[in-house]
């Protein structure tokens, strides 16, 4: 057990020594494997952490939204509906949501604007997104121009910048009283966007959405659930999508380390031959090859992992913006909360160290097959 | 739902551990047909390197599947969200038909190669290679297994709808309803712990007896094999409810959570790898009169019944040590 | 103490490049003596040599060591049994270049999992039997040839071997250096190891220290020394 132990050792030795010796083909190898690494942890970590706000958020969230439809579009739902939500057995409250886009030409751009009864603004008052306050340069104090329904610009004064901590929802949000709110899209007091239902027990809320969308066939109900997991299926679906483009260039990797494993030079074989010829097995080789790629690899996915860490969680992922600032002009400056998990790592393992060893595993056996009388003929 | 990463990884990984049986298994009976040790010939010679070949990718193979083993049943667990009424991997599994095939055939698949390894171990130190047939046999049964492993897996998650209503561990792992699960918790739990301590006190005793004397090999083997069933089936009757302190939960993948210390990995490594070493010994039992391998087989049975004893007292161990201590008083 | 019955080597067999290099050849090789083989380039000088330190499997025929048959043990034993009976010394000398003179003697043993202190120390030992210990850290590509050449026997040493195999040692050595080689091979005779060198030298067969000379051509013996 000893003389295993004081074997490897040995062999480690030795193998940081061989690499040392080749370090521009090592380095090179290393550099590309790290990137490969860094693409897809950046992907994976990107991902999760959206997950994990987009959960987070959503616990706030009400349990059921209740939308009404015409012609299968999403139109204004009257207040009239909210007493006959709330007298469905287990509803909680009923309240009505007032919300909607303002498309900003000056900074071409579309808002969102929402009532609150969180903050207290006059008629007049508004409170804008970090993002908005960039683009429009505009801080406390100064006003907004907007366009009501009919054409008139109204100005509205910022009471306030909403918090950078915020961004990543508020970034384009506008929030204003309920007055400035109808003013401006000339919608009636007695509709909202949509309702908002609480619901007390939380195993009730499919059987609640049924009774709902039973009783009132002119509205959709959606749930939080429902939301969570189409949230979750669209990162998914769109972090599969990243994670399929880099297939691509882990592919090209993967080819990059079978030649590099493969294309031994006339010095290495020369040094295999020679370790051959003194004693060592093929087996020594083999293991020699094994710490090899071990080392190779463990810091090469290290290196990947912490600068993707990095790069999500203190760089706001600004290598994705061109990307995903597709649809978006406002790209929140935005902190996400860190998260890393050992799942996430087993996975990325999947994706780079296996592949990886498994590419290098017939180069070496061919390199440790060496016979060992090569080195006399020569 | 394909495109989740984690399923993505499996598929991938299960792809690569295929590919690379498949490939070694093409070797395997190449040299099965041409091998002949005596000679001197440049094809002996070729096929002599090959077998380091093969047996770095079973290595290799035997780690993976391992690794894919619990990264499968974790992301089970991840896609419960999913599905109506799952509320942990069990209920993911029970998606469709395919979940739990997946988990055994992983199970199996790791001992054999495993196993493999135990024989190549075994070869390796008789001068002739004298177990050269038996293994690339072997090798040759274990190379359908994973194929079907990873085709039965791919079933599995593209059948996987997510509208799918579907039955949690509790509903599963209970005497109401009807299958293998509820019949293993049905037992009464008496009888069930006293047999399982039979079956542990019995194993460890006979490996006692093998380890001093040489003897009982086959029935060392055939009892931690029994031990290895009676162990999981005692783990869903009643040791999984002192960890999880709760008389209605018997999930047998709950206990691999970040809330229970991750004990779950240690026990199931445990008996894996407990029940691997202990097999071994009853496989290299036939060839303990092989005359290249006499001096050497019986000391490295010796070592694997001693791991295979020292690895299911620890399972015991724990086990006891939670019933013990744990804030469940039955 | 090696024995080698009807030995035959093909290289490359059945391809169009194939070669023999050693056709239906049998020789005894005695213990505690120093052996030469003797040919010109191109006899099989050094696939015989490769055939009796271990390092090659013969097509056909059969090799003794010691009374025990070797020909068909796997590559791990023949290891095993080359490791520990013989000691190279290379014509190229083939030391690793980039790493110290001391690593260099120190590398056969590394398989064999000894601890590392008690291995540099024997290493250190063996140096100063050839006046090289204070060149321990250096690195190979400074060394002199008649350097080189002594850390390369200092290497075939560190398994303490009973055996010496020489590949045309003296190729790149003055006359000076070549007696000091065969006075060490001398050493090593007196010290009970047997020796075999293979060379086209005559400062090297027509020593006092050879006692047997063999010589070969084209694959055969054509003169087998033995009085």
């Amino acid at each position: 057990m000893i003389k295993s132990i004081e074997k490897q050792r040995n062999f480690i030795d030795f193998t940081l020594s061989s690499l040392w010796r080749r370090k521009g083909k090592n380095l090179a190898l290393v550099m590309v494997y790290t990137l490969v690494v860094f693409s897809l942890a950046s992907v994976m970590f990107f991902t999760q952490a959206l997950k994990n706000e987009a959960s987070l958020i959503l616990e706030g969230a009400p349990e059921i939204i209740v939308q009404k439809l015409v012609a299968g579009r999403h139109d204004l739902i009257p207040l009239a509906y909210v007493q006959r939500l709330k007298a469905i057995r287990g509803v909680e409250d009923v309240k009505g949501r007032h919300w909607g886009y303002y498309f900003d030409p000056i900074g071409r751009a579309t808002y969102t604007i929402m009532t609150t009864g969180a903050m207290s603004l006059n008629d007049n008052e508004i409170a804008v997104g970090a993002g908005i306050s960039r683009v429009r340069q505009v801080f406390r104090g100064n006003t907004l121009l907007l366009r009501t329904f009919d054409g008139r610009p109204t100005s509205f004064l910022i009471k306030g910048v909403l918090s950078p901590e915020s961004e990543l929802l508020s970034s384009d949000l506008i929030l204003m009283s309920a007055t400035g709110f109808s003013r401006l899209f000339g919608v009636s007091p007695e509709v909202a966007t949509d309702l908002a239902v609480t619901v007390l027990n939380k195993k009730e809320i499919p059987t609640i959405a049924a009774k709902i969308v039973d009783k009132n066939p002119d509205t959709r109900a959606i749930t939080r659930n429902e939301i969570i997991r189409t949230y979750d299926a669209v990162f998914d679906w769109r972090g599969g999508i990243m994670i399929a483009i880099l297939a691509g260039a882990v592919l090209a990797f993967l080819i990059f380390a079978w030649d590099k494993a493969a294309g031994l030079s006339a010095e290495e074989k020369r040094e295999i031959g020679i370790l051959k010829a003194i004693g060592w097995e093929t087996a020594d080789v083999l293991q020699m090859k094994f710490w090899e790629g071990m080392i190779v690899s463990l810091s090469s996915f290290l290196l990947g992992v912490i600068l993707a860490y990095f790069h999500i969680f203190y760089g706001s992922a600004t290598l994705f913006a061109p990307v995903l600032k597709g649809w978006a002009t406002l790209y929140p400056d935005f902190r996400l909360t860190p998260f890393i998990s050992g799942y996430q790592l087993a996975i990325l393992f999947c994706f780079t160290v296996l592949p990886y060893t498994v590419a290098t595993i017939l180069p070496s056996w061919r390199a440790a097959t060496i016979d060992p009388d090569v080195i006399m003929r020569t | 739902m394909f495109f989740k990463p984690g399923i993505l990884a499996l598929f991938i990984s299960s792809l690569l551990i295929s590919g690379m049986t498949l490939y070694a298994s093409y070797y395997g009976a190449l040299i099965l047909r041409y091998w002949d040790i005596k000679s001197g010939s440049e094809t002996q010679l070729r096929l002599e390197r090959r077998t380091y070949l093969i047996s770095t990718i079973i290595g290799y193979a035997l780690v993976f599947q391992l690794f894919s083993f619990f990264l499968f049943i974790y992301t089970a667990d991840t896609l419960h969200p999913f599905f109506t009424g799952a509320m942990c991997a069990v209920g993911s599994l029970n998606v469709n038909q395919w979940g739990y095939p997946v988990v055994i055939l992983k199970i199996i698949t790791f001992l054999l190669a495993g196993l493999w390894l135990i024989i190549n171990f075994a070869d390796n130190r008789g001068y002739d290679y004298p177990l050269i047939k038996v293994k690339y046999l072997l090798l040759l049964v274990i190379t359908p297994l994973i194929l079907a492993e990873t085709i039965i897996q791919a079933r599995y998650f593209l059948g996987l709808t997510p509208e799918v209503i579907t039955s949690c561990c509790g509903s599963v792992f209970t005497t109401d309803t009807a299958g293998v699960a509820s019949e293993i918790i049905s037992f009464p739990r008496a009888f069930m712990e006293v047999i399982f301590y039979i079956a542990m006190i019995g194993a460890l005793a006979l490996g006692a007896v093998f380890y001093r004397t040489g003897k009982m090999g086959y029935g060392f083997a055939g009892a931690i094999f029994l031990t290895f069933l009676i162990s999981i089936a005692s783990f869903i009757s009643f040791i999984s409810m002192y960890f999880y302190e709760l008389p209605t939960h018997h999930c047998p993948f709950c206990i691999l959570q970040k809330e229970y210390g991750y004990i779950g990995y240690i026990l199931y490594l445990v008996l894996l790898l407990g029940g691997l070493a202990g097999m071994g010994v009853g496989l290299l039992m036939p060839f303990r009169q092989v005359q290249s391998l006499k001096e050497t087989l019986p000391t490295f049975q010796r070592h694997l019944a001693l791991t295979s004893v020292v690895l299911y007292l620890l399972f015991a161990v724990i086990a006891t040590y939670q019933i013990i201590f744990s804030n469940l008083k039955m | 103490m090696i024995e080698l019955k009807h030995i035959r080597k093909v290289f490359n067999e059945g391809l169009p490049n194939e070669y023999i290099a050693i056709h239906d050849l049998s020789l005894d090789i005695a213990a505690h003596q120093v052996t030469v083989l003797k040919g010109p380039s191109g006899s099989g000088k050094t696939t015989l040599l490769s055939l009796l330190g271990c390092m090659a499997r013969p097509t056909a025929g059969r090799i003794m060591l010691a009374g025990r048959e070797i020909t068909s043990l796997p590559e791990r034993f023949l290891t095993h049994i080359r490791r520990q009976t013989f000691g190279f010394i290379f014509q190229q000398y083939n030391l690793l270049k980039g790493i110290s003179v001391i690593e260099n003697v120190m590398l056969p043993a590394y398989p064999l999992g000894e601890p590392f202190s008690p291995l540099k120390q024997q290493a250190v030992k063996l140096l100063e039997l050839f006046n090289l210990a204070h060149k321990a850290a250096a690195k190979v590509e400074w060394l002199s040839g008649g350097e080189a050449q002594r850390v390369a026997i200092a290497r075939a040493l560190v398994n303490h071997p009973a055996v010496i195999i020489a590949d045309e040692p003296t190729a790149h050595l003055d006359t000076r250096l070549s007696r000091e080689f065969m006075d060490i091979m001398g050493d090593f005779k007196a010290q009970g190891k047997t020796i075999l060198i293979a060379s086209h030298d005559p400062m090297v067969h027509e020593s006092e220290v050879a006692d047997r000379v063999v010589q070969m051509r084209d694959g055969r013996i054509i003169d087998a020394g033995v009085s």
